[in-house]
Formats: C-alpha cells, sequence, structure tokens
C-alpha cells in the first residue's frame, strides 16, 4: 500500500530490481571483513579486563612473547599521545583522547571487556593461548553501573579529566547537560485538565548485527597503510585510526568489505588500529575477528536510561505542557545519544511549553554507539506512554488524540526552526486506514498498541562518479558501504537519469582512494545524500553527452535534447542517437565521459513513523506475544519499494526486541552475565508475525527526487506501542523495558493485588 | 598441534585436507579449504550463519570438529548453484528481498534447504520453526519467510509439470 505526492513519471524508480549485489550473496562468494585472507597472514586476538573498574598497575608480556607462534603484543604504550579535544566525525562528535583509551586501556580499565593488549600469532589458537600468558596486576575499584550510582554525591569517579562546568569545575561523572525549553511551563500546567507524571527505565541494549568487528592491517615499511574492513564509514575508519595511530590521513587506505550488519554499531574504530600496529611490529598482514562475547562486552551498545516525563492536556485533547528530565548512560566515556533523544521526545508534537534537562553520564559499561535513530527509542517510549494515557484520560482515540497534536509543515521544532513538508499525519491516517487497525481484535489478555516516533535523518557529504563504458552501460562508484541493498538503490537513479535498463548500470562502493569522501552509511542519509551525488553525477554524464552528441551533429549543446535514454536535435529530422550509438564516438569527440559530482548535502526531511502492534499476554507467566504489527512510515519517495519496505520490518523487529527481551545484564561486580546470542535474547522468526508495511510517500522537497531516508525511524515507536497494548491487554502501565516475563509477571501481580485491595476496600 | 588427514565429501567433492583436532568444522571449511561462504556470528550454535548439511542434516558448522568430517557429506552455500545455475530457493530470496546485509542469507539458504528437502508443503508456523534456529537482525523475517514458501509452492508445481509431462 502506498499513499504518494510525487506525481513524476518515473520507469526505474519505485520498480523491484533484483539487487546487483545478490548473486554474490547467495552463492556465498561475497567478501566480508572475516573473508580476507593474504600470504604470510597473522592472526590477533585482544586481551580484555575481567572488572568493570580498575587501575592497571603493572602488565607483563615476557612469557607471552615466548610462546612459539607469537610474533608481537601490543599494549597502550604502544599508541601516540592523542589530544583532549572534541571534534566533529561524521554524525557524532568525538574526543581522541577517550577514543585512545578505548581502543587500548592506558591507566585504568572502565569495563569489562575493556582492552588491554594485543597480541598476533602464526594461528588464533595461539594468540588466544598467548593472552593467558599475559600477566595484568590490577587495583579493584568499586563498579559504577547506573546513572543513579554515578550522579550520587562521593561517587567514584571514571576520569579523572572530566569536570563539571556546572558545578565549580569538580570532577564528576557527568559529561553533558542538555537544555532545551519554550514558553512558560508552569502556565502550560496550570491551563491543563489532566497532568500525567511518571518514571521510566530502559536497559542498554545492543544492536545486534550477526556479523562479528573484524579488521585486517597491512602496514607497509614506506610507511604506508592498508586495512581492510566491515564497516558503515571507510573515511571515518581511515581518519579516526590516524587520530589514533598518530598518522597522516593520506597514509591510510581503507577497502570497505561487505558487511554484515552495523545499525550505528560500526561507524567507530575497535580492531583496526590494532591490526595495523601489529602488522607494523610483524611486517606482516595481520587479522583481528571479534567472537560474540567480544562484541556484546566491548563494542559500542545504546544507553540505559532514566526518564522522568510530565505532561499535561485539556480536556479536549490538546497538550499544553511537558516538563522531562533525561539521563543516558554513556558507557565508560562521554557521548551518550541524549542530546538527540530530548530534541526526539516530543518532535511529533506542538507542545507550547516545555522544559527539557538532558544528561549525559559516565558509567562502567561499555562506550555506547550509534543505534537506529540513536536516543530516541528510549525517549519515545516515555513520552507516547504518557500521550497513550493522557488520550484514555480525556476518552479520546489515542490516533485521534495524536492527530489533534500532530506537526506539520511550518509547526516549530524544538530547537526552533519551523518544519518543512513532513507526513506524521499521513503515517496516523495510513494506520487508521490500514486493513490491521479495520480488524477487530478480540479475545482474553489481547490488546491494541499504538505509538509514533520522529527522526532527523541526516545529510552530510557524499561523493559519486558515473562512469559510460565504451558499450553505453554506466558503472556508478560511491563511498557509501551498502547496508541494506542501497547499490541497487543507486544504480536505479543512475538508469533512471540515463534512460539505461538498471542491469546496465553496475554500482561500486569504492576504497578511499578511489571516491572523493563520503561520510558514514548512517543517519538514514545514504539514499538521500549520496542519491543526491548519484543523482548529480548522472546528470553531469548527462550534460557530456548532450556536447558530445551536438559536436557529431556539429550543432550548439542547446539545441540537442536528452530524453527518454536518446539525444535528440532539435528541428530538423536528424534521427535520435542511443547512448551506446554515440559511445563508440568517445574518443575522437574528447575522450571518455566521466560524471562527477559532490555533495554537503542539505534540504535534508525528517521521518517518522506510526506503529500498531496486536498482543496477547500469556496471564501465567508474563510472556507476550506478537500477534499482529504494521508500520507506517513516510520514505518521501521509495526508490526500491522492497527495501524500504524492508528497512521499517527490520527496525520493527529491533524495537519489538528492544521492547520484549533484551537487556545487558550485569551483576553487582559488574561482570556483563548474558554476553552470547542464547541469553542476550534477540528475536527469532518464531517470535515474530509478518510485519506490514504501510509506505507514506510526502516528497522531501529538498531532493530532486522527494527522497527522505528510512533507515532509522521504524525502530522508534515499537517499544511504546507494546506498552501500550499490553496496558489494554492486562491494565498494567509498564515502566520499564525489556517487558520480559519475569518483570511483567510482577507488575501484573502488583496490579492484582491493588485492585483486590481497592474491591476490599469498596 | 599435530594435524589430522581428513577425507570428505564436500559439494559433491572428493576432498582430503589435513586440520587440527581443535579446529571447528566452520574453521576448517573457511580457513582450509577457502569455503568461506558459510559465517561466523557467535562460535556457539546461537545464530545459525554457519549452517551446514552433514550427511543431510543441518547442523551448526561451529559445533562439529573438522576431524569429525572424515567419511561424512558435506554441503555448503558453495554447492547451492548447479553449474552456475541458481537453485528456486536462491532465486527467491533474490527476488523477495530476503537479504539486506547478506551474512545470515548462507544459514538461512541450508536451513531452508534442509526443510524443502523433507516437507515440501511446508505451512508458515513449520517454516518459522525451521529457521528459528537462524538469526537475522536486518529483516525481521517477514521477506525470508515469503522466500522459503514461495520456493516450496514453485519446486511443488516443477514437480507437477514434470509429472504431467511423463
Amino acid at each position: 500500500m502506498a499513499a504518494s505526492t510525487t506525481t513524476d513519471n518515473f520507469k526505474v524508480i519505485g520498480t523491484r530490481p533484483i539487487r546487483h549485489d545478490g548473486v554474490d550473496k547467495v552463492t556465498g562468494r561475497a567478501k566480508y571483513g572475516a573473508d580476507y585472507a593474504f600470504p604470510g597472514m597473522l592472526h590477533g586476538k585482544v586481551l580484555r579486563s575481567p572488572h568493570a573498574h580498575a587501575n592497571i598497575k603493572s602488565i607483563k608480556i615476557d612469557k607471552a612473547l615466548k610462546l612459539p607462534g607469537v610474533k608481537a603484543i601490543v599494549t597502550s604504550k604502544d599508541l601516540p599521545q592523542a589530544e583532549n579535544k572534541l571534534e566533529q566525525s561524521g554524525e557524532m562528535v568525538i574526543n581522541p583522547m577517550y577514543l585512545s583509551m578505548n581502543i587500548l586501556a592506558h591507566d585504568k580499565v572502565l569495563y569489562d571487556g575493556h582492552a588491554i593488549a594485543a597480541v598476533a600469532a602464526t594461528s588464533p589458537h595461539i594468540a588466544e593461548e598467548a593472552l593467558r600468558l599475559i600477566e595484568v596486576e590490577y587495583e579493584v575499584l568499586p563498579p559504577v553501573m547506573t546513572v543513579d550510582v554515578a550522579t550520587k554525591p562521593g561517587a567514584p569517579i571514571l576520569l579523572k579529566d572530566l569536570r563539571n562546568k556546572e558545578e565549580g569545575d569538580k570532577q564528576t561523572n557527568v559529561a553533558q547537560h542538555y537544555q532545551f525549553k519554550r514558553g512558560d511551563v508552569e502556565a502550560g500546567f496550570k491551563a491543563a485538565d489532566y497532568v500525567i507524571e511518571r518514571e521510566f527505565n530502559t536497559a542498554m541494549v545492543h544492536q545486534g548485527y550477526i556479523e562479528p568487528h573484524n579488521a585486517v592491517g597491512i602496514y607497509n615499511s614506506d610507511g604506508q597503510a592498508t586495512i581492510y574492513c566491515s564497516t558503515q564509514g571507510a573515511f571515518d575508519v581511515r581518519s579516526l585510526s590516524a587520530q589514533v595511530l598518530g598518522m597522516p590521513v593520506g597514509h591510510i587506505k581503507v577497502v570497505p568489505a561487505e558487511i554484515g550488519g552495523g545499525f550505528g554499531g560500526k561507524t567507530t574504530i575497535y580492531l583496526e588500529p590494532l591490526s595495523v600496529l601489529l602488522s607494523k611490529k610483524t611486517g606482516a598482514p595481520v587479522k583481528l575477528v571479534m567472537s560474540r562475547s567480544e562484541v556484546l562486552r566491548a563494542s559500542g551498545p545504546t544507553s540505559g536510561s532514566k526518564i522522568k516525563v510530565k505532561m499535561g492536556a485539556t480536556k479536549d485533547g490538546k497538550l499544553v505542557a511537558a516538563e522531562i528530565w533525561m539521563a543516558y548512560e554513556a558507557g565508560a566515556f562521554p557521548g551518550s545519544p541524549v542530546g538527540a533523544g530530548a530534541m526526539c521526545i516530543i518532535a511529533p508534537y506542538t507542545v507550547e511549553n516545555f522544559l527539557i534537562d538532558a544528561y549525559d553520564v559516565v558509567v562502567n559499561r561499555p562506550k555506547t554507539a550509534a543505534y537506529r535513530a540513536p536516543g530516541a527509542t528510549n525517549a519515545a517510549f516515555a513520552s507516547e506512554t504518557i500521550i497513550d494515557e493522557l488520550a484514555e484520560k480525556c476518552g479520546i482515540d489515542p490516533i485521534d488524540f495524536r492527530l489533534k497534536n500532530a506537526v506539520k509543515e511550518g509547526d516549530a521544532q524544538v530547537v526552533g526552526p519551523p518544519f518543512k513538508r513532513i507526513g506524521l499525519i499521513q503515517t496516523l491516517e495510513g494506520i487508521k486506514n490500514s486493513p490491521h487497525y479495520k480488524s477487530k481484535l478480540t479475545g482474553k489478555f489481547r490488546g491494541r498498541g499504538v505509538a509514533s516516533g520522529f527522526w532527523f535523518n541526516a545529510g552530510m557529504q557524499s561523493s559519486a562518479t558515473v562512469n559510460i563504458h565504451a558499450d553505453g552501460t554506466a558503472s556508478v562508484v560511491t563511498g557509501s558501504p551498502d547496508i541494506g541493498g542501497s547499490r541497487a538503490s543507486m544504480a536505479m537513479i543512475t538508469a533512471e537519469v540515463l534512460g539505461l535498463p538498471v542491469t546496465d548500470v553496475r554500482p561500486i562502493t569504492a576504497d578511499t582512494d578511489s571516491i572523493g569522501h563520503t561520510d558514514v552509511t548512517g543517519g538514514s542519509r545514504v539514499t538521500f545524500a549520496t542519491g543526491m551525488a548519484v543523482y548529480e553525477a548522472a546528470k553531469d554524464a548527462e550534460r557530456q553527452l548532450i556536447e558530445r552528441a551536438a559536436k557529431v551533429w556539429e550543432k550548439k549543446p542547446d539545441e540537442v535534447e536528452f530524453r527518454d535514454g536518446k539525444l535528440h536535435a532539435k528541428g530538423n529530422g536528424v534521427p535520435p542517437m542511443s547512448i551506446k550509438q554515440l559511445a563508440p564516438r568517445f574518443p575522437r569527440t574528447g575522450g571518455p565521459i566521466t560524471g562527477r559530482a559532490s555533495v554537503n548535502a542539505r534540504g535534508v526531511g525528517p521521518g517518522f513513523a506510526t506503529t500498531l502492534v496486536d498482543v496477547e499476554v500469556d496471564p501465567d507467566t508474563g510472556k507476550v506475544q506478537i500477534l499482529r504489527c504494521t508500520v507506517a512510515q513516510d520514505a518521501g519517495k521509495a526508490i526500491h519499494p522492497s527495501y524500504v519496505e524492508g528497512q521499517m520490518q527490520g527496525g520493527t523487529a529491533q524495537g519489538l526486541g528492544w521492547a520484549l527481551n533484551e537487556e545487558y545484564f550485569y551483576d553487582d561486580k559488574g561482570t556483563l552475565r548474558n554476553s552470547g546470542f542464547l541469553d542476550y535474547r534477540m528475536p527469532t522468526c518464531l517470535d515474530l508475525p509478518m510485519i506490514e508495511t504501510v509506505v507514506i510517500e510526502e516528497a522531501n522537497p529538498g531532493h530532486p527526487l522527494g527522497v527522505r531516508g528510512v533507515g532509522e525511524v521504524s525502530i522508534v515507536p515499537p517499544v511504546a506501542a507494546v506498552a501500550n497494548a499490553i496496558y489494554r491487554a492486562v491494565g498494567v502501565r509498564m515502566l520499564e523495558t525489556p517487558m520480559s516475563p519475569p518483570k511483567l509477571l510482577k507488575a501484573m501481580l502488583k496490579h492484582r493485588d491493588s485492585t483486590k485491595h481497592s474491591a476490599a476496600a469498596d | 598441534m599435530k594435524k589430522t588427514l581428513v577425507e570428505a565429501t564436500i559439494n559433491g567433492e572428493t576432498v582430503e585436507f589435513l586440520c587440527e583436532p581443535r579446529q571447528s568444522l566452520l574453521e576448517t571449511l573457511r580457513d582450509v579449504l577457502e569455503l568461506t561462504g558459510s559465517k561466523e556470528g557467535c562460535l556457539t550454535g546461537d545464530c545459525g550463519a554457519c549452517t551446514v548439511l552433514l550427511d543431510g542434516h543441518a547442523v551448526c558448522s561451529c559445533l562439529v570438529l573438522g576431524v569429525e568430517a572424515q567419511g561424512k557429506k558435506i554441503d555448503t552455500v558453495e554447492g547451492l548453484a548447479t553449474q552456475g545455475v541458481l537453485s528456486v530457493l536462491q532465486n527467491k530470496f533474490l527476488e523477495h528481498a530476503s537479504l539486506q546485509c547478506g551474512i545470515c542469507t548462507p544459514g538461512f539458504l541450508i536451513s531452508a534447504k534442509s526443510l524443502l528437502d523433507r516437507n515440501p508443503k511446508p505451512t508458515e508456523p513449520e517454516v518459522r520453526y525451521a529457521l528459528a534456529g537462524n538469526l537475522c537482525r536486518c529483516t525481521g523475517y517477514d521477506k525470508i519467510v515469503k522466500a522459503v514458501l514461495d520456493a516450496a509452492a514453485d519446486i511443488r508445481s516443477q514437480g507437477e509439470g514434470k509429472a504431467a509431462a511423463r
């Protein structure tokens, strides 16, 4: 089902061709990072801290070095001093010193799994044996696992350089305080007929990509290095690795391998600089691959959080005030997505008066990384639950309540500037008109919930080249690692502009030396921003084709037109010429044709989604079964509808896992107790129904094809939608994630007791 | 560590190889035989990305030792296509856009083949049950389940076509 505001008569865009990299991926030929092997290659392993918080007194590597087959060991002593400063890197702000301290612990370990040393040996098994021979002496410190503990007066301090500017420059675990406000909150609440105030807690969760982090580093004696790895951003790996290694950016080439999922988690570096360091010490290529346990313990999950929300509405269902306090776990180093969360938490609604305070808090957990609409899912869980409750108080259908308050073009965003054309209302109406919403849900312990979500989407830098081959076919080269089928979209945009069959366009993801700078595959930006570069590059090729045809016909370029994949001379009866017919004349008319474009994309179109979910709760165990689920999302323009649906379904599935089962479970010593897929329980095939999709196409005026980007926002509403559905099923408002059987059962028993008591009192 | 000589039939070919007793079948396939189509996602048998057929049964090759392959028949994703022609399952995965990143795809294809080999007419719950040992984080499984159901219908109609031709 699709509702479209784009009227363009596309031939390729909007169709569903087979992806160009498809055959390689169903035959096992596609090369992911861990599939690379080179002659003489060594294998690396990383020694990791068993403690959540400890000072490192000493590291002894002599015994390990003597093990036959061990070639080199590196510790933080092998890293240059990195600067303590803030720097923009793609979507994130990074501090090179903290980045370096995360790659290899300097004088302190800050979480269970923190890297301490890396070994290169002739086999991964020998490298692993060597880890056991490295002797580390620790002074164990009390672990700081939650924002509550971290912010208590006198709490153990994680980072000696972290100081609170708001509180007399004292040492602190609070890395950042953001505040957003508008209007008069007090007056707003006075005008409210209903006010709801609640506190929510969400657990730290992981992106859960199936492919562990990997890297092969090759350092040459001339000072040039090459890194092969699975990453969302080859250019970011290059610049971040250069910072950590103290190498010039231009001396590192990063070759992005096929990538086995990332969802934000592969936008930073872990093993990459270690592979180069070990290669430099040994003179051989060195490969490192994380185990699943290492991925969970020591890559970058997203923040657990504590969020207090107070919201008020008038009895006719108008939101009038919001007061919000939120604190996110950053992990061991500053940089949780709490700022983004704060800007998202009431973004879908017009609220005249609000005050939002948001805190970034360091704790003894792995440094968080981006995870699909970072920060927004936690936030929406809190606000969308309150909205549901206010709708109920007002006696208004939850979708109608949202429609009454929904933002539209011209309304102010939380940060101030007005929205351009957006599609929140259309997603709400899309759900209302869906077969799912129109169906009746009957039966005991069953409930239906709805929630909406917002995500900014990102622009940033992208480059593209379009090469026209000697036979009139083309290739399109970009620097965006393809994580979910985007190559097909790049080929489709090229084919659309040049009037070629999509099978005549070969899409390539190039290394950092072969294409202009391109920021991460993240922020839902590839089809939007890289797609914009591809569109412009194809248009550049088109312009050159027109010039060449004009030369052949001895006409001026403005006397030649390009349409339907053919060059037409205006006026006289010259028969049109196809690119295929023109291509053999390239050598005599000026040489090969290469269309080029680089953009720093403006005109980002925000994404909205609304999710409807039916659940059934087992009254004896508290287990929740998802019976039916529909997601409506505004794509702007769906270039390849199958992969747009795929993003919507995938984000929804991750959101459902977040809602029901997934959590980092630490013991009182700060040791992660569920660092495997058996106990970190992600949804399987059996846990989910088909996920129905409603693709809204409310064209983004900031993009030549109307594209918004679709990668992220679908993960935002499901947690709240499930909570709202559980409430309708069993009458319990869940205020924490995951809503797993033990937690829900406990809440249900408490609810039964309290209703019994009130019945007795009546 | 001393290596052992192993003889096995891999994707229809008799193969002799040396492996250490501590090497898993997955490691042997990938690092010794250079068949990197089978993927490592967890090494604990939880994700199914390394699924292969061992004498026709779907197993996690990370939980089998390389030396245990002695005298056995092993089928991997590299053997699914016949002389460069994709199998129905492979084609249906492409048609239905059943893969995004593609890292889980080899395991899903093998598990799905194992199901269709023994149950040519599975229901949706049967497909979901058979694939529950394979994790996919990109797709929400929707398009994978649809591809397997569609492949089963296609294989059946091909079979009926052949029967009618006889």
